[in-house]
């Protein structure tokens, strides 16, 4: 049992990470209806943003964190303007090409600048300390981790319910035409909703230099890629249903690792994707409509 | 107020709107009538500058709003009621008449409209926590309606608001269009229900094709012959 709750504790801090860059997939899936497989991406310029943040500047984590968001949101604003906008009434195929090749684009001109091997964050930004409570152990960059993401999520949330861009965000992606007759401009929506989601993977690359304590060029792919998963897992397009699917696959790959083998890490979490397209297309929480006439 | 000067509008090769002219008077209303697929929803989509007419003019006030975007024609108090309602669905009441609102930062003029909304539609008063799609289709049209009104238009786009509805419905529909006109707002109104668009109208147009087939007071066109036997069931 004791190992088991162990297991959950390290669970819940991937997990956050794998939702705050799940949320950036759905929100921009719900408003233009594309995958930006580029996401994963501006994780990772996320990461050397905050790197070179405490390394060359010398901020501490927060300040790291905060740079990494502003950043990455003015980044994907352009990657919206830039790539997508004039493709939005193209096919969705073609947007979804581009993404990749932005995808590769980023990773690889992060390899021309920056080499590409790997850094290591400072050990010195974050002095690692563990806790010993009623036998279990927990890390205080775990806590951080944890508690810098649920203060985002609880933060997003309150833009998407309460204030009118988010309002004016949900309604264009429930009816955008009617959206339009209401005076909401939809490019800038749009650009807001990109300038969110990837400032959330902004912070989502720093805690994974905190968690992992290395970064790389290609470090997007994978955590990416599950994160994606779990978007699909909670239903694609809705936003707690990200959040969730965050959780479940950060749990089920700490339980994967903790009693089965690590190596079978990744292929659980894209098996998931299979079983889920396979018996619920919608996901966790997708209604399953069908197609409306 | 509005002036609109042989636009042509093409969907691809299919020529929409030929050469249309339409005007509506300040204070009154306007009503468009045609059949299905004639280009009623198409001519007001090129007013609110949803579709982009290939030529011609459209004046409101004596500003040209044919290369204007969306959000300004609105801005300008340019407001619809489209077709189908399209109210938010997953949105509550309250946040749906708050979209209606969106250019406007008058919070005192916002909550006095957001008043006057619930005082004519009471039951979307009840209802102002529920989200939108649980309303039946009469309280969504009110509430389509409800939703324009919030941005305090000068002229009111509506868009077939009877589509659908119970006789009894359309009716009462018809009185709070009445109403909304007697209270000084504009009113461009397309309608399938030629009857009773014609029996509050001031002026009516008859569109066929993607044209204008005929034109004059809307009592004027009760009378005729033509409109009798194509719209009237007579």
């Amino acid at each position: 049992m004791l190992e088991f709750l162990q297991q959950m504790i390290n669970g819940l801090s991937l997990g956050a990470i794998y939702a705050l860059i799940a949320l950036g997939y759905t929100m921009v899936y719900g408003i233009i209806k594309l995958i930006n497989f580029a996401h994963g991406d501006i994780m990772m310029v996320g990461a050397y943003v905050g790197f070179f943040s405490i390394t060359l500047l010398g901020t501490d984590i927060v300040v790291a964190m905060l740079a990494a968001m502003i950043f990455c949101a003015i980044l994907g604003v352009i990657m919206e303007k830039v790539a997508y906008r004039p493709l939005r009434n193209s096919t969705r195929i073609a947007a979804l090409i581009t993404a990749i090749g932005l995808s590769l684009f980023l990773e690889y001109i992060t390899v021309v600048i920056l080499g590409p091997t790997q850094k290591v964050f400072p050990a010195s930004a974050f002095p690692v300390k563990a806790y010993n409570i009623a036998g279990l152990s927990i890390l205080n960059k775990q806590v951080f981790v944890f508690v810098s993401a649920v203060l985002l999520m609880v933060i997003l949330q309150y833009i998407i319910k309460r204030t009118k861009t988010g309002k004016a965000m949900r309604a264009v992606s429930l009816d955008r035409e009617a959206a339009v007759l209401m005076g909401i401009s939809v490019d800038r929506t749009i650009s807001i909703t990109f300038a969110i989601g990837s400032a959330l993977a902004a912070a989502a690359g720093v805690m994974i230099g905190v968690y992992y304590q290395t970064i790389n060029p290609l470090m997007g792919i994978i955590p990416g890629l599950k994160a994606f998963v779990a978007a699909v897992l909670g239903g694609i397009g809705l936003v707690p249903g990200a959040m969730v699917g965050g959780f479940v696959m950060g749990l089920l790959e700490t339980l994967v690792m903790g009693y089965g083998n690590s190596l079978y890490r990744d292929a659980v979490a894209f098996g998931v994707l299979i079983i889920i397209l396979l018996i619920r297309p919608t996901g966790l929480f997708g209604k399953n409509t069908g197609e409306k006439v | 107020m509005l002036k609109i000067r042989e636009i042509d509008v093409y969907y691809g090769a299919i020529h929409a709107l030929k050469n249309l002219s339409l005007e509506v008077a300040e204070g009154s209303i306007v009503t468009l009538i045609g059949a299905n697929g004639a280009g009623k929803t198409t001519t007001l989509k090129s007013i609110s500058g949803i579709l982009r007419p290939s030529s011609g003019s459209i004046l409101f006030k004596g500003q040209e709003l044919l290369k204007m975007a969306p959000e300004k024609i609105v801005a300008l108090g340019i407001s619809q009621v489209p077709e189908g309602r399209r109210v938010f669905q997953e949105m509550s009441v309250l946040e749906n008449l708050e979209m209606g609102a969106y250019l406007r930062s008058d919070k005192k003029g916002i909550q006095e409209d957001m008043e006057n909304v619930f005082s004519r539609f009471p039951r979307l008063k009840e209802r102002r926590k529920q989200s939108a799609g649980t309303l039946s289709g009469g309280e969504q049209q009110m509430l389509a309606i409800g939703r324009a009104l919030m941005a305090r238009p000068q002229l009111l786009l509506m868009d077939e608001p009877s589509m659908g509805l119970a006789p009894l419905l359309v009716v009462e529909i018809f009185n709070i269009i009445k109403d909304i006109n007697s209270r000084g707002t504009t009113i461009l109104l397309v309608e399938q229900n030629a009857n009773m668009a014609l029996s509050i109208a001031d002026q009516a147009y008859v569109i066929e094709t993607g044209e204008i087939v005929l034109q004059g007071s809307a009592k004027e066109l009760m009378q005729s012959e033509e409109v009798k036997k194509a719209y009237l069931g007579g």
